[in-house]
């Protein structure tokens, strides 16, 4: 075969795919950051080119700032939290423990299950008067809270969701990780009769680095991109107190049907997305001296 | 969910045996083994509970008494209530259709670059993994658009064509393709076999756990799926199952909470079932799919 047919050839193969990827991804993308610097369609009036309009409107818009601040909290919040969970059900998993089978069942089965259908039964978990959480909290002479309808507590009560649905999966990859630790550093530090915390603290926390970088990655993308909970929960109420980035560009886009301002919003969840990329390329970069 | 990719974990071969069960750890302390099964009973309270309200009578739902009585007539006024048998049909051929025109494409292009070299293969790789970070529900917006202008809007066709090229796929596929011996590939050169040939025949065979794990992640996140299917299906003939759960126990009209969870056990009821049969497998290829 010669030089070009092989080029040929390879592109060939790749054509298929990149219609779909470009045609889903790349174009969109471009797209979206024109169709933020227009004007939305309406009947009879074509979209004409506002320049930084839409970015005007956004910064006056104080539903925008209370999605991106909630936004802010979700992910402080399921961060670290997931990531911590994930790492003591990792380690307890890959223990010599009673019930091994069942324990990684439990934690494994909320990631598997549609968002939407475990949603449902959070709602009826939080559910005022009679949901199971109000009537522990009954028996320790509680007042009964409504989770969902209730401003102050409503974020928190789908960052748990969040958290309970994300653990589980985060711990597979240090489950994984942890399975190719050499058992020998475990023997040494046996001899050594260094504790359990030391020894994760001074040899599998520092080994397990790069699996976390990588578990704190989708960590984050999860954060931008988890809005099924909220839209079966509580349509972002109550009084905001729950809309996501996400979310309200999808209420804007579909709801409001204001495509110019939604390709906005699209923007900034886009420039969101690409800092995330560039702090996964740097950290990429550095932990290689781990090796 | 999204799954990235971790290239700084040693890749195993494509056909590394089982080590879940075998590498353990040190025995876990009394006061640890309790933690981990506190936690574990919480994780799991949930979907307990649900399973407490769909088998008995609504008036039972909240009240966790022992003998209270069994029934399956939720299940029974849930499957009424709704066309779930049509959006079971929906769903199951949403997922075939995705899962095997990826595999076709993504075989393509995987094996364009692990076996070719041409120009902009790198520049085409590195956009190629942009839809790992930038999935096309983020897109939601433009993509409908799309949609309209070819006119596939409330379509199965539509929901499943932003994802027929899937990053993740290629990723995994083009890893596993480039750890297959090139003697192999040479031999088959030798007698005669054209590149397809080598694809069909040497390639493909050897990267089997790799199509295993990819497809079991594949199925359980378009099951799953529902943010754009919501968007795009506005008819009973082209909702998913999960948008039409949600338009089932949405609607105010007094369903109560057992019909609701049985409703919520159905559709989960597939992938529960073959979680907890294949539940080796799963966590395997989740691991699989993560590290590699």
């Amino acid at each position: 075969m010669t030089l070009t047919s092989r080029h040929i050839h390879a592109y060939l193969l790749l054509l298929p795919a990149f219609i779909f990827l470009v045609g889903f991804t790349h174009y969109p993308a471009i797209g979206t950051l024109i169709d933020s610097l227009m004007s939305t369609p309406r009947a009879g009036r074509a979209a004409v080119f506002v320049g930084l309009e839409n970015y005007q409107v956004m910064s006056e818009d104080p539903n925008f700032w209370k999605a991106l601040r909630n936004n802010f909290w979700f992910a402080l919040a399921t961060i670290p939290i997931s990531i911590a969970l994930s790492i003591a059900m990792a380690l307890w998993v890959n223990d010599k423990i009673a019930g091994r089978q069942f324990l990684r069942l439990s934690f494994f089965l909320p990631t598997v299950l549609p968002m939407i259908a475990v949603a449902n039964i959070w709602i009826f978990f939080y559910t005022p008067g009679y949901g199971l959480i109000n009537q522990v909290l009954g028996v320790f002479g509680f007042a009964s809270q409504n989770f969902l309808g209730d401003p102050q507590l409503a974020l928190g009560a789908v960052t748990v969701v969040a958290i309970w649905k994300e653990a589980g999966f985060f711990m597979i990859f240090y489950l994984a990780a942890l399975q190719t630790l050499s058992p020998s550093y475990q023997e040494a530090a046996q001899i050594e009769g260094a504790g359990r915390w030391y020894f994760f603290r001074r040899i599998q926390w520092p080994l397990l680095m790069p699996t976390t970088i990588f578990v704190l990655v989708n960590a984050l993308i999860n954060a931008f991109r988890m809005v099924d909970h909220i839209i079966v929960m509580t349509k972002g109420g109550p009084d905001n107190a729950t809309s996501l980035l996400l979310f309200y560009l999808y209420e804007v886009g579909f709801s409001f049907w204001d495509r110019g301002y939604a390709s906005a919003l699209t923007a900034v969840l886009l420039l969101i997305l690409a800092v995330v990329g560039l702090l996964q390329f740097f950290m990429l970069d550095r932990r290689t001296h781990y090796r | 969910m999204s799954i990235m990719t971790t290239p700084a974990l040693p890749t195993k071969p494509a056909t590394a045996p089982n080590r879940v069960a075998t590498s353990l750890g040190q025995p876990a302390g009394l006061l640890s083994t309790l933690g981990a099964w506190v936690l574990a009973l919480c994780w799991i309270a949930p979907l307990l509970y649900a399973f407490w309200a769909a088998i008995h009578p609504s008036e039972f739902a909240t009240k966790l008494i022992w003998n209270a009585p069994l029934t399956f007539d939720n299940f029974i006024a849930a499957w009424e209530a709704a066309p779930f048998a049509r959006y079971f049909l929906n769903t199951t051929m949403l997922v075939t259709m995705i899962l095997m025109i990826q595999l076709v494409l993504c075989t393509l292009a995987a094996y364009a670059f692990a076996r070719y070299e041409f120009c902009g293969k790198n520049i085409l790789f590195s956009l190629m993994l942009v839809q790992l970070m930038v999935m096309p529900e983020i897109l939601i917006v433009r993509n409908y658009q799309t949609l309209s202008q070819l006119g596939l809007v409330d379509t199965l066709f539509g929901i499943g064509l932003p994802y027929f090229a899937s990053a993740f796929a290629i990723f995994l596929l083009r890893q596993t393709f480039k750890t297959i011996p090139k003697e192999l590939v040479e031999a088959a050169m030798m007698e005669g076999a054209t590149a397809l040939q080598v694809l069909r025949h040497v390639y493909i065979p050897l990267a089997k756990p790799t199509y295993l794990a990819f497809a079991l992640v594949s199925v359980s996140y378009h099951w799953n799926n529902f943010l754009w299917p919501l968007v795009v299906s506005n008819s009973v003939e082209s909702r998913p199952l999960t948008v039409g759960l949600q338009v089932f126990s949405s609607t105010d009209q007094g369903i109560d909470w057992s019909i609701i969870t049985a409703a919520t056990l159905l559709t989960s009821g597939p992938l529960l079932l073959g979680f907890l049969i294949f539940q080796r497998q799963f966590v395997q290829s989740f691991m699989r799919a993560g590290i590699k």
